[in-house]
């Protein structure tokens, strides 16, 4: 088994990874980050979304080994000192969470869709949201909670 | 003076699922833990000859396996159809039935384990098809030798008031039709997990994503022949239900037994093919409904015929087979009502329950043909529904009790906000709208396993720090029931949501509540809450009262503080508790709700009751596409009657969700099978809408207040799905002419219809 270091959420981890193993699995097993979730492992559902060099990516199908000396942040490293990011504000408080499980692939696409559009309209709102499923809330206020956010952080 | 009842609030537990620490089942993690991975039956319907696990035993890393006669106890969440067993014995009734299981060091030696297993089948032709189903036929045809005159009939539900037969004939207008409706699947984002523990003491945990805390603990007792007191159920946060979860689940049990049977933890986590397998989702249904009325619009009878199919096995299926006919007494008046439904047995994965259970398909016939109807008496298909809404504090036909009812003011917010008057009618071809209505259960007043003790009790801790704590069987699976149960605290005792915690869905702190289905918790739970922190307020208000020497009935909880209205007394919440537990220390006070007698006194009386009745309406825009059959739907407004929206955020959110699980329902989502198996068994190929395919949403929540419900609450989790299919297969007909009698609405069904131009 190869050696692997990866930079997750700004720690240095290194662990010892099968080839075949998904950054979701190395994530989630081996380094105990479970707010990533596992909820198709086929690439469809989004839920597993984290950013590897600031990109959303699924990690459910990225080889672990891909990601040597790269950085992966996850939803454990988006609310810092215990206080939640703009996006994770407006969710909460728009009432776009319900049952959750989609909710941690869902802020890490928002975080990097609002970096790239800081004002974005709610149709560009639901393009970069439609590779996450979320099976609750119809999204309506998912939507209007990416709009709130992006408000705050342009103020 | 309402401070938190009313006001739209987040969920409690927002802020650790919007970071990830809340807790799924597949999150925790135990040390020493096995894999479980099951061998599943490639066959639609074999007899198993032989099973031979010499192979997989001589794997190091495997500690256990089991096969089907070491849990040969039949069970199902209805006790009057125990067909199912955790493992398949003799024979395998379906693609993915589970044959045996592996415990094992990792999950790939698991695998490895399962697929080396030997077992040799016989094949035993399958029967796939509902109508061949209901014929009689060879024993070896035959899935449970349990179904009655050989044939594969597994339940039939029959019911009829004053002749609808004849009724029909004596109306003036009478519109009839086959419609059909593929089976659909919840789709819930959580794929079902387990985890289960033995201590060498003799006590089983099981954590698990299960509606039914309750219903899981007794069937784990019964299976694997354990004290119910010795078995503990635990629900952690819940990726969605929508139904899928809410059976007792083979999985569940053998987990458990794995865990029993090696001594340490088992880790069960299903892929998403696994869940597709497991599906117990909304049954494939064709029915033939007839409505007619007279001249001047007034409904007059009704008749359904309905054959639903079941798959393997029963799950809740006797509840679906009558909830198809019984629960088209409402929102109007039809006094000549009838139906029949047969569900059958078949060789696929057994449909179950799924949000709007039993009603949403009998609901898209209803309110096709009423629209016909309305257009056959010359009149307003909006028009048409007032004038034969049921009234409030009213029965129907069938003897089902209605107390509030708000289905009026629904019809008229979402013709008023849709511009139905300017609108409807006057559209370009290709664009038109359309309405419909619908009417639910909040609770089934009848608990699936009879017998005397109330549906939901709570319990309320009063402590010496000041804090409330909410012990509750309820289970929260997204829906928001945990912040209804502290709303409800906060509300009676006058303090913020920040001193209430709330324990729910572990049998070992928490009294039995029955679980997440049937809509029933905000009302049966709710209302259990507010007599039990009732009770902690009295006992606060006593023991004020005799220190400050004031009458107990003058004294106000409001703001933390307990105060007469002259503000003679004025003491702080801390100061007041201070009081309430000296000489007693803190304590538990309990509370309970168990539903009126309701209903006749006929067979099939107890289907369909429920203490209250929620109502519904919505408005459908579509655009659809005349040369590719493509529709679009552009906006959906939708008005439900809740009684009173205790938290108006949770509300929106269970229409909004309502209205985009219809609209997969209506257009894109369904089951597809060849020769008994799944092919569309993942979220690619199954699909449910995204965030682009969803509507615009125009929510109004009106508010019956219910004389029952906790502040005049009833249900909102399923009711507002029924409303949303039919209005937008009216749209259709609004936009093109064609009528659509078979979903989902693909666009080469539209392409025929249009070619064949229907009614």
């Amino acid at each position: 088994m190869p050696d692997l270091t990866l930079n997750v959420n700004g720690a240095r981890h290194t662990v010892w990874v099968d080839p075949h193993e998904s950054l979701l699995d190395v994530l989630r097993e081996r380094l105990g980050l479970a707010g990533t979730k596992r909820g198709c492992d086929q690439a469809t559902c989004g839920a597993c979304t984290v950013l590897l060099d600031r990109q959303p990516i699924l990690s459910c199908i990225t080889p672990a080994l891909r990601c040597r000396n790269r950085d992966v942040r996850t939803i454990e490293g988006v609310a810092l000192n215990g206080k939640l990011h703009p996006v994770q504000e407006s969710l909460v408080e728009s009432g776009g969470i319900q049952c959750g499980f989609c909710t941690p692939g869902m802020v890490m696409t928002i975080l990097a869709f609002l970096s790239e559009n800081p004002n974005p309209s709610a149709e560009q709102i639901r393009r970069a949201l439609s590779g996450n499923l979320c099976r609750c809330t119809g999204y309506a206020k998912i939507v209007s909670a990416v709009q709130r956010a992006a408000e705050v952080l342009r103020s | 003076m309402s401070r938190v009842i009313g006001h739209p609030t987040p969920y409690i537990d927002a802020r650790r699922k919007v970071t990830g620490e809340a807790l799924y089942t597949d999150d925790y993690r135990f040390s020493n833990a096995l894999h479980v991975h099951f061998l599943r039956s490639p066959h639609a319907h074999a007899l198993i000859k032989s099973i031979d696990a010499s192979a997989a035993e001589a794997n190091p890393r495997v500690r256990a396996i089991a096969v089907g006669k070491e849990l040969p106890t039949a069970f199902g969440i209805l006790p009057i159809s125990p067909d199912e067993t955790a493992m398949a014995i003799e024979k395998v009734r379906f693609v993915g039935e589970i044959v045996a299981a592996v415990a094992a060091d990792t999950k790939q030696a698991a695998m490895a384990a399962a697929h080396a297993i030997r077992v040799e089948y016989e094949l035993l032709p399958a029967v796939l098809d509902p109508e061949e189903a209901l014929q009689s036929c060879e024993p070896g045809r035959q899935i449970h030798d349990h179904s009655r005159d050989r044939t594969n009939i597994h339940k039939t539900a029959e019911l009829s008031f004053n002749d609808p037969e004849a009724g029909l004939q004596e109306s003036t207008f009478v519109r009839s039709a086959e419609f059909k409706f593929a089976g659909v699947t919840h789709a819930f984002t959580e794929p079902h997990a387990t985890w289960a523990t033995y201590s060498p003491d003799g006590e089983l945990t099981v954590i698990s994503a299960t509606q039914v805390p309750h219903y899981l603990q007794r069937t784990l007792s019964t299976v694997l022949g354990l004290p119910r007191h010795r078995v503990r159920v635990v629900k952690p946060t819940l990726g969605g239900g929508f139904g899928g979860k809410g059976d007792p689940f083979p999985h569940e049990l053998i987990t458990a037994h794995l865990a029993m049977k090696t001594g340490q933890p088992v880790r069960c986590s299903f892929s998403r093919e696994e869940v597709f397998l497991t599906n117990h989702g909304r049954h494939p249904t064709t029915l033939t409904m007839s409505v007619g009325c007279d001249k001047s619009g007034k409904l007059t009878a009704l008749h359904g015929d309905i054959v639903i199919d079941g798959g393997a096995f029963a799950s809740f299926g006797v509840v679906t087979t009558y909830y198809n006919g019984v629960l088209l007494q409402g929102p109007y008046r039809i006094d000549r009502f009838g139906f029949r439904t047969r569900r059958v047995y078949t060789n696929k994965p057994q449909s179950g329950a799924m949000r709007g259970h039993g009603a949403v398909n009998s609901r898209y016939a209803v309110e096709t043909l009423l629209d016909m109807l309305a257009r056959d008496a010359g009149m307003d298909p909006c028009d048409f529904r007032m004038q034969n809404f049921l009234p409030a504090h009213t029965q129907t036909v069938g003897q089902l009790r209605i107390t509030s009812n708000g289905v009026r003011e629904c019809l008229e917010a979402v013709r008023k906000r849709s511009g139905w008057d300017q609108r409807f009618g006057k559209l370009p071809f290709g664009r038109g709208i359309g309405v419909a209505c619908g009417f639910y259960i909040s609770g089934s007043a009848l608990p699936i396993i009879w017998n005397r003790q109330p549906q939901s009790v709570v319990h309320a801790k009063l402590d010496a720090d000041g804090s409330i704590v909410i012990f509750s069987g309820a289970s929260d699976i997204g829906q928001g029931s945990d912040t209804m149960l502290a709303q409800i605290a906060a509300e009676v005792l006058g303090v913020p949501l920040s001193r209430i915690r709330v324990v729910t869905a572990d049998t070992s702190l928490a009294p039995v509540d029955l679980g997440s289905y049937s809509s029933r918790v905000t009302f049966m739970a709710g209302n259990a809450a507010k007599s039990a922190v009732e009770k902690v307020r009295h006992e606060i208000a006593l023991a004020v009262s005799q220190e400050r020497k004031v009458d107990a009935d003058a004294l106000c909880f409001d703001h933390e503080r307990v105060l007469t209205a002259d503000g003679q007394v004025d003491v702080s919440w801390d100061e007041a508790v201070e009081i309430a537990t000296a000489f007693r220390g803190s304590f538990v006070e309990s509370g309970f709700y168990i539903s009126p007698k309701l209903g006749g006194d006929f067979k099939g009386s107890g289907a369909g009751l429920s203490p209250s009745y929620s109502f519904g309406a919505a408005v459908s825009e579509v655009a659809v596409n005349h040369h590719t059959g493509e529709v679009r739907v552009i906006k959906v407004w939708s008005a439900h009657d809740c009684g009173k929206a205790l938290n108006p955020l949770a509300v929106e959110g269970q229409m909004e969700g309502s209205i985009h699980m219809g609209l997969g329902q209506v257009l894109s989502e369904e089951l597809r099978y060849d020769n008994g198996r799944l092919l569309n068994a993942n979220l690619a190929d199954y699909r449910i809408p995204t965030a682009l395919d969803t509507p615009e949403m125009d929510v109004t929540i009106v508010e019956s207040a219910d004389p029952e419900g906790p502040f005049g609450a009833k249900e909102v989790g399923e009711g507002p799905i029924h409303p949303v299919l039919p209005s937008i297969g009216n749209a259709i007909f609004d936009a093109v002419g064609v009528r659509m009698y078979e979903l989902p609405i693909t666009p080469e069904k539209v392409r025929r219809a249009l070619r064949q131009g229907s009614v």
